[in-house]
């Protein structure tokens, strides 16, 4: 199915704009063992490493992770933004059916806001300083959809109001910095939901916003989404986030994807260290105060050189010799849908003897899960002792 | 929430907030109120966490402490002596008892100095032992965050990642020995795990080193996990102050409920809450609402609330709110000559 014709079809009537047709139910969006690295001075970074995901019409999917991860750059490789200057992009993204990675950059543009969107984290930077609102909403409209002036500014207003803006006529004169922070995001995912998409990247959306407002803006992507049958990557590193509003997760650690499930089922059944580290790292409100926090020592890998074997064993509690050798693949786990990384699984009789024995061996990681002393356990890794610590007071037992 | 009074204020503070207001000009005669009126008070080894969205003046607070810059009006006493009367010598003196850890580590900094130079400056200005003496010291004090001064002393801070860099300006707040550490937004410019490294690291030095920390940050979760009391702001006015347990569990001002509506749970058995939540954005605090400056986006906004500025009083045990019709407790008192709001514009 030739995407143009979607376009040209759109482009006849102002009113089928807001309601994305909806031609054929199934996957949307398959990515394959998609690569994405940047040659830089100081060497080739990995930031995508071998991801492969799929997506079907309406569902949402969670990216999540920290900093570094590679969650971003996922997203934007996806949809080709990445450009062709130092980038190196390999495997294979189907949208619709159709080979992104074969298409030239002007295809890509007439895919981009018809058929693939994306919100950004910042909405002061995404929006222009410089050009009127109105004239930055109705550009997609006038460009892929051939609007007239009129009626793409009738359809900008319907857009304002349908994000929630309200006097949705006198924004269309104002500038970014004339909105608050809320209502600029608001303005970036109504450019976004313009041409009627039918996948939405929304990369961090609320992370530079107030916790009010972040409530608010999910709520409206959610609301958006199902009124238009969108399919949505949610990109993240809050697991708090993600939890009450994805249908599937994929948890992402130094460009891999090292766990994915449906959403009820990952945090039901976690089984790689990393995401349960994650999750017990995060204060809870409904934990009492001064609760210890679980921490993970040390810091992500250097995608430049990534670490062999396992990318998460130098801060796992549960690493083994096999994790530092060995790079564990996707294991399917009892669920359908759930894919894991892992020698040693959480929740199973292996982790927990792996993580027992690195206990008594001392291993800082394991100490770190246990005391959540983070000075204890900093120095430790700075100074390479792998296998002992003596500012514990934890007894360093057997060596291993 | 035009929250003024003292009701909430303690005999045997260490630090002792009494009707502090900031203003700053902006241009043709105007004034923003950032803080306005607003009353606090630390015990010794306690930590009080202050919450609330951007722009509601929590950070202001903190630096007007810290007589960064002073307050417009009203009394900051630590451990007995007004901190806004101190002046030069006197005043720079006892700003060592108390130090700030700011958010962004990074810029916090000095990019071009070594690790163990920054760390060492306040011992130099002040003159504190001999050379050999400050190197121990601040191996010490480095130890304890958990940078290893061997290998790191030596270094800029742009070798460093985010966390360590917040540990770096924690060592740098604690080798003059404060009482007092006023962290703004500590960990909100880092990664979940490396949050948890820090927020743990500040337990540890606050019991290591008996301090008393004021911890402002927009993380409800994470004033929640660090305090002992916790002060809720909005458009520089006090709602509501308690023990978190107290608050959290059984929110007595609609701001805080509002607040922790919003919050997401990593838990997907819980639906997002879409009911409840806050419409609209924080008025300009150029022009803030008269009487209560919560009343525009309140649901429980009442007359009386746009006329009558109200009283902090408590509504159980420990908890008090500025409120007249609070979500837990009696209605306010009347007050026979209701209280019109001049001061707060």
């Amino acid at each position: 199915m030739s995407t143009d014709s979607t376009t040209a079809a759109v482009g006849r009537g102002r009113r089928r704009v807001l309601t994305a047709p909806d031609s054929h139910a199934g996957t949307l969006l398959e990515v394959d063992d998609l690569r994405t690295s940047f040659v830089t001075p100081r060497g080739v970074v990995t930031a995508v490493d071998g991801v492969s995901l799929s997506l079907e019409r309406g569902r949402t999917l969670g990216v999540v992770g920290e900093s570094g991860s590679g969650k971003s750059v996922l997203a934007r490789s996806i949809m080709g933004l990445l450009g062709n200057r130092n980038v190196r992009r390999s495997g294979s993204v189907r949208y619709a059916g159709q080979e992104l990675t074969e298409l030239n950059r002007k295809d890509l543009r007439s895919l981009w806001g018809t058929g693939m969107a994306m919100v950004f984290q910042d909405p002061m930077t995404s929006l222009n300083p410089v050009m009127k609102i109105g004239r930055q909403l109705t550009e997609g409209l006038r460009r892929h959809l051939d609007m007239s002036k009129d009626d793409a500014n009738a359809t900008a207003v319907e857009l304002l109001s349908s994000v929630g803006i309200p006097e949705p006529e006198r924004r269309l004169s104002q500038y970014a910095h004339e909105l608050s922070g809320g209502m600029r995001q608001r303005v970036t995912i109504a450019i976004a939901l313009a041409c009627g998409p039918k996948l939405l990247f929304a990369d961090e959306p609320t992370t530079a916003l107030d916790v009010t407002v972040q409530a608010q803006i999910l709520n409206l992507l959610q609301a958006q989404q199902h009124e238009r049958h969108m399919a949505m990557v949610l990109v993240t590193h809050d697991l708090g986030v993600v939890a009450g509003r994805t249908d599937d997760i994929a948890v992402m650690y130094a460009g891999q994807i090292v766990e994915t499930a449906p959403t009820r089922t990952l945090f039901a059944n976690v089984r790689m260290p990393y995401t349960e580290a994650l999750l017990k790292s995060i204060p809870k409100l409904e934990q009492p105060s001064h609760t210890r926090l679980q921490i993970i020592g040390g810091r992500p890998p250097d995608l430049i050189s990534p670490p062999a074997g396992c990318r998460f064993s130098p801060r796992c509690p549960y690493a083994q010799d096999k994790c530092r050798t060995e790079q564990p693949p996707l294991i399917e786990a009892e669920q359908p849908g759930h894919l894991f990384r892992c020698w040693f699984p959480v929740g199973t009789d292996a982790g927990r003897e792996a993580f027992e024995r690195n206990l008594a061996a001392g291993v800082p990681a394991a100490i770190a899960a246990r005391t959540g002393d983070a000075a204890a356990v900093e120095l430790a890794d700075e100074r390479g002792l792998a296998t002992q610590t003596s500012t514990t007071d934890t007894a360093p037992g057997s060596n291993a | 929430m035009a929250g003024t009074g003292t009701a909430h204020l303690r005999s045997d503070a260490l630090l002792r907030v009494d009707q502090l207001n900031v203003e700053f000009p902006v241009g043709r005669g105007a004034t923003v109120k950032a803080v306005s009126g607003i009353s606090l008070d630390v015990i010794e080894g306690e930590t009080l966490g202050l919450v609330g969205e951007s722009g509601c003046g929590k950070s202001t607070t903190g630096r007007a402490i810290m007589q960064l810059p002073k307050p417009t009006s009203g009394e900051v006493l630590f451990d007995g002596t007004d901190l806004t009367k101190l002046r030069g010598e006197e005043l720079r003196k006892t700003r060592t008892r108390l130090q700030m850890i700011f958010q962004d580590p990074i810029s916090s900094l000095n990019p071009r100095r070594r690790v163990r130079d920054i760390i060492a400056e306040p011992l130099k200005i002040w003159g504190v032992g001999s050379e050999s003496e400050r190197k121990a010291q601040v191996d010490e004090v480095l130890e304890a965050v958990g940078i290893d001064p061997s290998v790191a002393g030596d270094k800029r801070p742009h070798e460093f990642s985010g966390g360590q860099c917040q540990r770096i300006s924690i060592a740098r707040a604690l080798v003059l020995d404060p009482k007092l550490v006023i962290c703004d937004e500590p960990v909100s410019a880092l990664d979940v795990s490396v949050q948890a490294q820090i927020l743990n690291l500040l337990e540890d030095m606050k019991a290591r080193y008996g301090l008393t920390l004021i911890f402002i940050a927009h993380d409800l979760a994470v004033v929640k996990n660090i305090s002992d009391r916790v002060a809720v702001m909005y458009l520089g006015k006090i709602c509501e102050v308690g023990r978190p347990d107290d608050i959290y569990g059984q929110p007595a001002h609609p701001y805080t409920d509002a607040l922790l509506r919003a919050i997401p749970v990593p838990d997907p058995t819980t639906a997002p809450v879409q009911s409840g939540l806050l419409t609209g954005d924080l008025p300009s605090p150029l022009a803030p609402p008269s009487g209560c400056r919560f009343r525009t986006r309140c649901p429980r906004a009442q007359e009386r609330c746009a006329l009558e500025e109200p009283q902090i009083r408590e509504v159980a045990d420990g908890q008090f709110v500025a409120c007249h019709f609070p979500l837990i407790g009696e209605e306010a008192p009347e007050v026979s000559t209701p209280v019109m709001v001049g001061t707060s514009g």
